[in-house]
């Protein structure tokens, strides 16, 4: 052949030679294979891959064969290459992932560490349980009924058929506001918006009241001067017993639970008459199921809808009232009443949530 | 009410083997509340016992005088031997029977009786007061039986000494005073039970006679329309309360004092009728019964001397007042260790005049408390009958043939009850036959309407109600009957509340919460989320509060809501700021070793209306007039609702991450601005201004202002105030008025730019005196509509600024809603925004 006589440099031919290039297809994935990480095989890639890398220079050989030995020489090096550059892919997916491992296992936190970096804030009890007792009822579409703790004697007992010499009034424990004949008391019932609504509205009337009342009751474990009371009046059309007793029972049932029961005792209220006190039984009673005393309740004493302007002849009513201080109580086993009230954040921050 | 079974079985057939249980509800049932039920025969266990005392020895040489006795006990002690007791009591003799119990008794109270050396001598037993076994507060000595005893030595003693009985402890509604009695008691029961009722007012009564027993003139018969007397000469003064009698008294709580008082007691608690015993001999001249005159004095029976006034009832003599009628008897007057001619009184008295009577002169007897809730008229002469004749057999006498009665009691008008009223209301179907049967059985006389009685005489009892009318005229023992109501509540009751079904009325739709509800919810739930934590103080404050806040002479908070009957006299003031209850809170807190604190409240505060005098009289016969209410709503105290926040210690607290970081002045005006956003009040509506406020550190106090109108104040409290409430160091509060607030009108939705924002930083120096928020104020109205948001990032003052100015740089978001700003129009946003901060309030770009 023509090319015979041209100079020929048997070293850098002997870098295409197949074996040769096998061979260098092996150091490169030998040395690759003993990279344990990134950076490292990295460093191996100008060695095996780069300019002066063996199969670099064996291609820039190919130039110097004879154009028929070009094709076939071209070839295998380019194999060659594919082999190595396959060889660091797979190596590098492997050191690659191993790192994250790695990297993982380095950064593992004790996640048990207490974290309290934004103290959780809490609602008192009270509130949200006075909100959840407004709730089931605006749902039964009564209206949130309000007014003042500070009222007028005829709102809180006059109007409510409580005359000043009647034995009731005495039974009351009220605090009376300074100087006499100030004619204001601190409202010993929320049964005082009874008498606020009805002046203000006509009938038909459906609100629920809660709120704060007073009596002059010393502080101990099971009184407080301060209370809560939720009462619910219902003034319109054709009202019955019937219907107090099926607005309790659904009231009963949204308090303590499905299972939960409702009986009434005969009793006296002026504001009422019939009159009863109620019983609410409940399973998940701290010491088992059983009969807790609840409120009052009773149909509006026509005496106080005349004094309210409701005409007794057209309207009827019921009202009922429950102490929610008790309802907590009873519902979440709390021995003491006055852990509502000193405001230790141990209390709230327990029960402030949910309702 | 104190009763025993055994006593009431006397006026009802209850059934023999009726279980405790069943009675008791069957009281609750009638609406009689039960306080207690005892068993009193299982107060006592193990052998109690009669004994005979065979031997007395007197022990000397102790601290007291101490007696061995050997004691009959018959076989009970299982030797027939004298049991060898050891009693230090003295007020028995050889032969006396006693009661004994025997070694492995208990008595009440777990009081274990064995067999011990004292004294040096082995005792076996103890022989009993009546106190130890729980039968009365008598522990003068040990119980004696009388010679109308029968039981012998061995013999069971409970029987002999009333504890095989049941007592019941009830609480009686004030309506119903006939239920004070064993006869009103006697009654509900038989409804209860359906057994015959033997009523102890249904005996013959001789009536009063023309010659009255004793010149007695009523003055005033509004306040006394019945008074009846009679007169028993003659009456062994020595003669002792019979052991039965003394047993019911002390069951019912009274003490038993001589034989005549013994019995108008005993009368009281079985008829109902308050009585009163005079001594007839030391009464001088005639009876009067009338009003008091104002500053009239009168000592009672229980050593008080009383001051009376126009209002009071009076009972005289030549002397003056005798009696406070109706409530408590005299001392010049009552029956003494001598007497000998009782002069009996069973009168009737106005109940509100004697429930002001007792209310004014703090005597809550017995009788008052039966004046109160409705006596019977009609049993005076009865109840007069039955004590002379129990005076008589016991203490014997010869009762005056003469008997007073002067009775201006009115005739009971009949109630009209339509007869369908009783289903309308309680939505159970009661014929009218039914209707009339429960009110008979309460005692009622029942006749058809007089409309209807001529027409169809037979009408009551047919099917239906609708229409008929009943005559209803209730019984002289219930005055509480007066309404068709009190006449349904009767019906309801006794035919069983636990008869009314269950209906779920149906309301017409309603409106939700109001805005101011949503809103203190809105707030409550805002602080909680931010880490405060909700407490409910007593409203109860001192007078010494206002000082210790630092609170101006003419500060509208010092006018307070004062209490006339405070439970603490040292706290007879209502909040005019939550504050004080609040700061109290905090410190219960912190004295329970809490250290980082931040509480909230939400809730009333009282001004009064100074000056506004007494509300007008309203009656209850009709509706008030609006204006009629007006004027009187016009005194009640403004009670606005308030929210406050109250902060000490760490906010962030210290951990393994770091240091904690402490509350400060700008927490609490934060928490201030929070529950403003969460009320919905925002934007250009709120400022912020420095103020001078008590109880606030005057140089870091801010003012919050709505629409121009301060709301409330925030900051770091007055280090006075933390002193003279020692508070922790640099404690700081919050306080709203929340009703203060106006309503939010519905908020316009911003435009959301989708294009890029340009940012630009400025640093802008300033006077110290120049507040931040007049600064943000005036970049917000220079730099016009492409201005974003303007965030303060960092405040710096420094020796190259000069004295007395500071650096505040602020990064401006510039964004246009249509495309993306140039450079050019952010710097030219940016120079105009800095323009109106120079123009307005001299500053000028730092490095400038």
């Amino acid at each position: 052949m023509s090319y015979r006589n041209d100079p020929y440099d048997p070293k850098q031919v002997a870098l295409l030679d197949p074996a040769a290039l096998d061979e260098a297809v092996a150091d490169a994935t030998k040395a690759f294979t003993a990279a344990a990480d990134p950076d490292a095989l990295t460093a191996l890639r100008s060695v095996h891959l780069g300019d002066r890398s063996p199969v670099s220079l064996a291609r820039r050989e190919i130039g110097a064969l004879p154009p028929a030995a070009k094709s076939d020489a071209g070839k295998r090096v380019n194999e060659a290459r594919r082999a190595i550059e396959t060889a660091y892919a797979d190596r590098a997916e492997v050191v690659e992932r191993e790192q994250a491992q790695r990297v993982l296992v380095e950064e593992r936190v004790d996640v048990t560490l207490p974290f309290n970096r934004r103290p959780r804030g809490a609602r008192h009890p009270l509130s949200t349980l006075m909100e959840s007792i407004s709730d089931l009822f605006v749902g039964m579409g009564y209206e949130v009924a309000e007014g003042p703790e500070v009222d007028l004697e005829w709102v809180n007992f006059d109007a409510l058929n409580i005359p000043a010499d009647h034995p009731a009034r005495g039974l009351m424990d009220t605090f009376h506001i300074a100087p006499e004949g100030s004619g204001l008391v601190l409202r010993t019932h929320t049964s005082t918006v009874q008498t606020r609504t009805m002046l203000s509205r006509k009938p038909p009337i459906y609100v629920i009241v809660p709120g704060r009342v007073y009596r002059t009751d010393e502080i101990d474990a099971t009184h407080s001067p301060v209370f809560h009371q939720a009462e619910g009046l219902v003034v319109d059309k054709g009202i019955t017993m019937a219907h107090l007793r099926g607005t309790l029972d659904h009231f009963a049932r949204a308090m303590f639970g499905p299972e939960a029961k409702t009986r009434w005792r005969p009793h006296y209220f002026p504001f009422t008459e019939p009159s009863a006190e109620f019983d609410v039984w409940f399973p998940e009673h701290r010491d088992g199921p059983q009969w807790v005393e609840w409120g009052g309740c009773g149909m509006v004493n026509p005496r106080v809808l005349r004094a309210c302007g409701v005409d007794p002849e057209v309207y009827s009513g019921f009202a009922f009232g429950m102490g929610i201080d008790r309802t907590l109580m009873v519902r979440h086993g709390v021995s003491d009443i006055r852990h509502l009230f000193e405001g230790d954040v141990r209390f709230s921050r327990a029960l402030g949530t949910g309702a | 009410m104190r009763v025993s079974v055994s006593w009431l079985r006397e006026y009802v057939d209850l059934p023999a083997d009726l279980p405790t249980g069943d009675l008791e509800q069957a009281l609750v049932d009638l609406g009689i509340e039960v306080e207690s039920v005892v068993d009193l025969a299982a107060t006592v266990t193990g052998q109690l016992v009669v004994g005979e005392v065979r031997e007395i020895e007197e022990l000397t040489g102790f601290k007291k005088p101490i007696r061995f006795c050997r004691v009959d006990v018959g076989a009970a002690n299982g030797t027939g031997e004298p049991q060898e007791i050891v009693c230090g009591a003295r007020n028995f003799a050889v032969g006396d029977r006693v009661v004994v119990i025997l070694p492995g008794g208990v008595l009440p109270g777990g009081f274990a009786i064995g067999a011990r050396k004292t004294y040096g001598h082995n005792s076996a037993g103890m022989i009993c007061s009546a106190k130890e076994l729980g039968l009365g507060d008598d522990h003068s000595g040990i119980i004696v039986l009388g010679p109308d005893v029968t039981a012998k030595p061995g013999d069971d003693a409970r029987p002999v000494v009333g504890l095989d009985d049941v007592v019941l402890d009830l609480e009686i509604t004030p309506d119903r005073g006939y239920a004070l009695s064993l006869r009103g008691l006697a009654r509900e029961l038989s409804h209860a039970f359906d057994v015959p009722l033997h009523d102890p007012a249904l005996v013959p009564a001789p009536s009063g006679t023309e010659t009255p027993a004793y010149p007695v003139e009523v003055r005033d018969t509004v306040g006394c329309d019945r008074f009846t007397a009679r007169l028993v000469r003659g009456v062994d003064p020595s003669a002792p309360t019979p052991s039965w009698m003394a047993q019911r008294l002390v069951t019912a709580g009274i003490r038993s004092i001589s034989l005549p008082v013994d019995i108008t007691n005993y009368v009281m608690l079985e008829l109902g009728q308050p009585m009163h015993a005079f001594d007839a001999d030391r009464v001088v001249g005639p009876l009067v019964v009338r009003r008091a005159e104002a500053g009239e004095k009168l000592t009672t029976l229980d050593g008080v001397n009383r001051v009376l006034t126009a209002d009071d009832m009076v009972i005289c003599d030549d002397t003056g007042p005798i009696s406070l009628a109706a409530v408590m008897g005299g001392e010049t007057s009552e029956v003494v260790a001598g007497t000998s001619t009782v002069l009996f009184e069973a009168a009737h008295w106005d109940p509100a005049m004697v429930g002001r009577t007792a209310r004014r002169h703090k005597l809550f007897s017995e009788a008052a408390k039966r004046w109160e809730r409705g006596v019977d008229p009609a049993v005076a002469l009865v109840a007069l009958q039955r004590a002379v004749r129990l005076l008589t057999e016991h203490g014997g006498g010869t009762p005056s043939a003469e008997i007073l009665d002067i009775d201006h009691v009115r005739p009971r008008t009949p109630i009209t009850l339509p007869a369908d009223l009783p289903t309308r209301r309680v939505g159970v179907e009661y014929p009218p036959a039914r209707v009339v049967a429960l009110l008979e059985r309460v005692g009622c006389t029942v006749a058809q309407g007089a409309d209807r009685l001529s027409e169809d005489p037979g009408a009551v009892g047919v099917a239906s109600g609708a229409g008929t009318a009943l005559s209803v005229t209730p019984p002289s023992w219930r005055p509480d009957l007066t309404d068709p109501a009190d006449l349904v509540e009767e019906v309801v009751r006794l035919d069983g509340y636990d008869r009314v079904p269950s209906v779920l009325p149906t309301a017409p739709p309603g409106r939700g919460l109001t805005l101011r509800q949503r809103r203190r919810r809105a707030v409550a739930g805002s602080l909680a989320e931010r880490g405060y934590v909700e407490v409910l103080a007593h409203p109860f404050v001192s007078p010494e509060l206002a000082d210790q806040l630092g609170l101006a002479a003419d500060d509208p908070r010092r006018p307070a809501v004062r209490l006339a009957n405070p439970l603490s006299e040292e706290e007879p003031l209502l909040r005019t700021t939550l504050l004080g209850p609040l700061l109290g809170i905090l410190k219960r807190n912190l004295g329970r070793g809490h250290r980082d604190l931040a509480l909230y409240e939400i809730g009333a505060v009282f001004h009064p209306r100074v000056g506004a005098g007494s509300p007008p009289e309203m009656g209850v016969d009709r509706r008030p007039t609006d204006a009629e209410f007006a004027a009187a709503d016009a005194v009640v105290p403004a009670q606005p609702v308030h929210v406050a926040v109250v902060l000490a210690g760490d906010l962030d607290p210290a951990g393994w991450w770091g240091a904690g970081r402490p509350a400060g002045w700008a927490d609490a005006i934060e928490a201030a601005r929070d529950v403003l956003d969460a009320a919905g009040v925002t934007g250009e509506r709120v400022e912020v201004r420095a103020a001078e406020y008590a109880p606030w550190h005057p140089g870091r106090c801010a003012e919050l202002r709505v629409d121009g109108s301060v709301v409330g104040h925030a900051g770091e409290l007055h280090p006075l105030v933390v002193a003279a409430l020692e508070l922790p160091r640099r404690t700081c509060a919050m306080e709203l008025d929340l009703d203060a607030l106006p309503p939010t009108p519905v908020t316009p939705a911003p435009t959301v730019s989708g294009f890029p924002p340009a940012l630009i930083d400025v640093a802008l120096v300033v006077d110290d005196s120049v507040p931040a928020e007049q600064v943000r104020r005036a970049l917000e109205a220079g730099a016009g509509e492409l201005l974003e948001d303007v965030r303060l990032f960092d405040v710096y003052s420094g020796a190259q600024l000069g004295d007395g100015r500071r650096s505040l740089a602020y990064k401006l978001t510039f964004r246009a809603p249509d495309r993306t700003l140039t450079v050019e129009e952010a710097v030219a946003a940016r120079d105009a925004a800095v323009a109106v901060a120079a123009e307005r309030l001299g500053a000028t770009l730092r490095g400038a």
